[in-house]
């Protein structure tokens, strides 16, 4: 199965980089560009046919490493 | 006194530390390859500067799992002095050693220059030989030094003594101003509850020699060792020796 990790910053932690993206969206003229967060995107194949097996340990790959749950949090989608 | 220094695979300031203590201090220094699993014999364990796993997803979240870590925990646990310094700050903080975590900096910028700060607790085994409210200057050099931990925890380091060191002007104030990176409440160092563990984003053993024109760092490796000599003369008094 494949997993699609998406991990970003909590909200209300302050995102110095989003809001440096914004500015230039800004500057190129998208006056309709607000609030940008980044994050990071990953991509693992987990080798478990059960989905909530999967699940479990695409989770738990989260709370350990992937994610520092102190500032950020995590989401993420299993498919095939 | 033995001082072992951790190097991780990217650590690039574990000579420093090793030039300090064994070349300007005098004591035995082991160095560490992370694999090792078992430390014998050491009296304070340095993790030093650097660039671990090339900051890979974050600053310090692989080494932190480094197979040496295990034994950094037990050692910490039966209360052996650590000292994390810069990277190992971030290490120890990913590793759970030390409460918090740390941001970019708010600037985006790596900030590599000297700045003051002021040693806000002079009792712990770290900042002994200082004064308490010394400033000092001494350089950073850091993309990710932006302290951040939640408000509960905050007071409980404030009211706990936890916050060793905080960035302030050459004057000792502390201000926004004297903050070069958004670290919350101007957090250059603390300490953990029992007074063991260590961070600091600044870099002492980058001036801790007068050939350097700064030596005001070595008061942390000399507070270290005052603190250890004490607590072997304790024990050889108690018998444990």
């Amino acid at each position: 199965m494949k997993a699609k990790i998406h991990v970003t910053l909590k909200q209300g932690i302050l995102d110095p980089q989003g809001k440096a993206i914004e500015h230039a969206l800004d500057s190129l003229g998208f006056k309709n560009a607000g609030n940008v967060r980044v994050g990071k995107y990953m991509e693992v194949d987990v080798n478990e046919t059960d989905k909530a097996k999967a699940d479990a340990a695409v989770k738990a790959m989260c709370e350990k490493l992937l994610a520092n749950t102190i500032v950020e949090e995590y989401r993420y989608e299993l498919a095939g | 006194m033995k001082i072992g220094v951790v190097v991780f695979p990217g650590s690039n300031c574990d000579h420093d530390c090793q030039h300090i203590f064994k070349d300007v201090l005098g004591q035995y220094v082991e160095m560490i390859w992370h694999k090792e699993t078992l430390l014998a014999g050491l009296d304070a364990i340095v993790l030093p500067g650097g660039f671990s796993y090339g900051d890979y997803l974050r600053t310090g979240a692989i080494a932190r799992f480094s197979p040496v870590m295990g034994a950094v925990k037990e050692f910490a646990k039966k209360g052996g002095l650590v000292l994390g310094i810069c990277n190992g700050f971030q290490i120890l903080l990913e590793a759970g050693l030390l409460p918090g975590a740390m941001l970019r900096n708010r600037s985006l910028h790596f900030i590599c220059k000297d700045v003051s700060v002021k040693v806000e607790n002079a009792a712990t085994s770290f900042t002994s030989a200082y004064e308490s409210g010394q400033v000092l200057k001494i350089p950073i050099a850091h993309a990710d030094g932006n302290y951040y931990t939640d408000p509960v925890t905050l007071a409980s380091m404030q009211a706990n003594a936890q916050i060793v060191l905080r960035y302030c002007t050459p004057d000792g104030k502390v201000t926004p101003e004297a903050n070069p990176n958004g670290s919350l409440d101007n957090i250059a160092g603390i300490v953990n509850a029992a007074g063991n563990v260590l961070g600091m984003m600044p870099h002492p053993e980058r001036c801790a020699e007068a050939v350097l024109g700064n030596d005001e760092g070595k008061l942390i490796f000399l507070s270290m060792l005052e603190g250890l000599k004490g607590n072997k003369k304790q024990l050889k008094m108690v018998g444990a020796g």
